[in-house]
């Protein structure tokens, strides 16, 4: 595919989703679901267990089909223009962890093959010293602890240095150390302005330090979206936390109105 | 389809046998099972079947041709199973491979890997059992080829289901070649099966390689045509394969089955 039958992407947007739904039969997964992430941008997506993040993280990972809706990354087309648009994406997520029948070496030549990196001995020592993994470079991912796992699918994650990363709960199970570590190497890479991240966590002291935006998403939909430094207090809430507690206990816009008035 | 994504597939192959020697052996170990038996078995009926009948070409050769076809058909299976097991499939197809790339990839393979077990069951039965291939002269060759592909298309059409129908329909897959044998004609000629049976038999290219294997054993010459009748059909199975594993896929990204794969192949 040529970069004629790229979309212009004067906006500066790295991910662009427009009008986003997954139905499956009656049931509504994602609805009308409609935001943008900038390069340099990190953006949290909030919501309860069951909410859609996933679904709508798997949609632009192309590994779920939308029912209706468009999704760029870079300008690229995910429905039409799978490979040129994954090439610029990455992702970590918990539940996705890199065969732990391979070694940390080998699982990242594997992966830097697939998205066709250069000089990719290099790369590979690089992400070794950045994410402080070159004593385990030999040693199977299985054997790992959680923390090395992460960094380990971190590492993986960055081999492309994507333009959009998509980081599902990337912090869960981490120790308090851990975390942090690796929030400060996600927004490095933010400041770089190399791309930009769709974070999801359900750490709401974590996503007040890292996002500079967060969309709340219930049932589907986007129902709030702003800066989580001053969101909550906009909202008539104490904490990011407690807003959170609302949009999960409430059926949110009744609940966010009556507050406000 | 990109070279270095073929690749990468072939490396996750060799770095697992690499780091596990245990996986080496299966590549030959059944099969130079197979031949030991079966080499003493043909040895045997040697002995007491008429003057002239070589049973050791006719069994012995039989059983090392439908060894390689399930080493073939084992090789595309056994690495896609390899991410069914190692819950990869999120890692691989939320990346930039395609399903060619993946599926080319699984063929190289294959292709490695049955080879291993081709030339070990070669060595074996001409060594012990002093099998020669002379006997089947160059149509040795369209007989691995038509055997080769017809096990490639079996083994994307198996990984298709096991994509469709979850870890759990594995077992549906091992004993495809056993389900198969008695139609091929592997150990008796076609006109022995009853006619639903024959029916049957003259759609799967392996009855085709038999049938002509045991005509160059008695000095006939196989007609020319049923082997270029068993490459098109077996050309024409990896196509229909191909297409079924696609839409498999295609009906997995629709139904969000890939993204839960992981899950449930924990269970």
């Amino acid at each position: 595919m040529s970069l004629a039958n790229r979309q212009s992407n004067l906006s500066g947007h790295v991910l662009e989703v427009s009008e986003l739904s997954k139905r499956y039969g009656d049931v509504s997964a994602v609805e009308r679901l409609s935001f943008t992430v900038a390069r340099g941008e990190i953006v949290g997506l909030l919501g309860v267990n069951g909410a859609g993040k996933t679904t709508t993280i798997n949609m632009i990972l192309g590994v779920l089909a939308p029912s209706t809706g468009q999704i760029l990354i870079e300008g690229y087309d995910i429905a039409h223009q799978r490979s040129q648009a994954l090439a610029r994406t990455n992702f970590a997520a918990v539940y996705a962890p890199l065969p732990g029948n391979l070694t940390v070496s080998e699982n990242l030549k594997i992966f830097g093959l697939i998205y066709g990196i250069p000089k990719l001995k290099q790369k590979i020592a690089e992400l070794l010293q950045h994410f402080q993994l070159e004593r385990f470079a030999h040693t199977r991912c299985g054997v790992l602890s959680s923390g090395e796992q992460t960094r380990v699918a971190l590492a993986k994650a960055m081999l492309n240095q994507p333009d959009l990363l998509l980081l599902d709960e990337p912090t869960a199970s981490l120790d308090p150390a851990t975390a942090r570590e690796i929030r400060a190497q996600i927004r490095d890479f933010a400041a770089s302005k190399t791309g930009g991240v769709l974070w999801t966590s359900h750490n709401m002291n974590e996503v007040e330090a890292v996002c500079d935006r967060v969309l709340f998403v219930s049932k589907g939909r986007i129902l709030l979206q702003g800066d989580p430094k001053t969101l909550s207090v906009e909202q008539g809430y104490s904490s990011l936390e407690d807003l959170f507690i609302a949009v999960a206990r409430e059926p949110l816009q009744d609940s966010l109105e009556s507050r406000k008035s | 389809m990109k070279v270095s994504r073929l690749w990468a597939i072939v490396l996750r192959q060799f770095y697992l046998l690499r780091g596990s020697p245990v996986r080496v052996i299966p590549l030959f170990a059944w099969a130079a099972i197979d031949i030991v038996l079966w080499g003493f078995i043909s040895k045997y009926l040697g002995t007491v079947t008429e003057p002239g009948f070589n049973a050791v070409s006719v069994f012995l050769g039989a059983i090392l041709l439908w060894d390689f076809f399930g080493r073939v058909m084992q090789g595309v299976t056994t690495a896609f199973f390899e991410d069914v097991w190692s819950r990869n499939f999120l890692n691989l197809f939320a990346s930039p491979l395609t399903i060619p790339d993946y599926v080319g990839g699984l063929v190289l393979v294959s292709i490695a890997t049955s080879a291993i077990g081709l030339v070990v069951m070669l060595l074996l039965a001409g060594g012990l059992f002093g099998l020669s291939f002379l006997t089947y002269g160059l149509h040795f060759l369209p007989f691995v080829l038509i055997l080769f592909l017809f096990g490639i298309a079996l083994g994307i059409f198996g990984s298709g289901l096991v994509l469709r129908f979850g870890p759990a329909s594995e077992w549906l897959i091992w004993p495809i070649p056993s389900l198969l044998s008695p139609f091929v004609g592997v150990f008796y000629p076609l006109e022995t099966l009853p006619g639903w049976m024959r029916a049957v038999s003259y759609t799967l290219p392996p009855s085709y390689v038999f049938e002509a294997m045991r005509a160059l054993v008695v000095g006939q010459t196989p007609p020319a045509g049923h082997l270029w009748l068993a490459t098109a059909l077996a050309g024409f199975d990896i196509l229909l394969a191909g297409w079924y594993f696609n839409a498999v896929y295609q009906h997995a990204v629709r139904t969000g089955l890939i993204a839960r794969y992981s899950a449930e192949s924990l269970s």
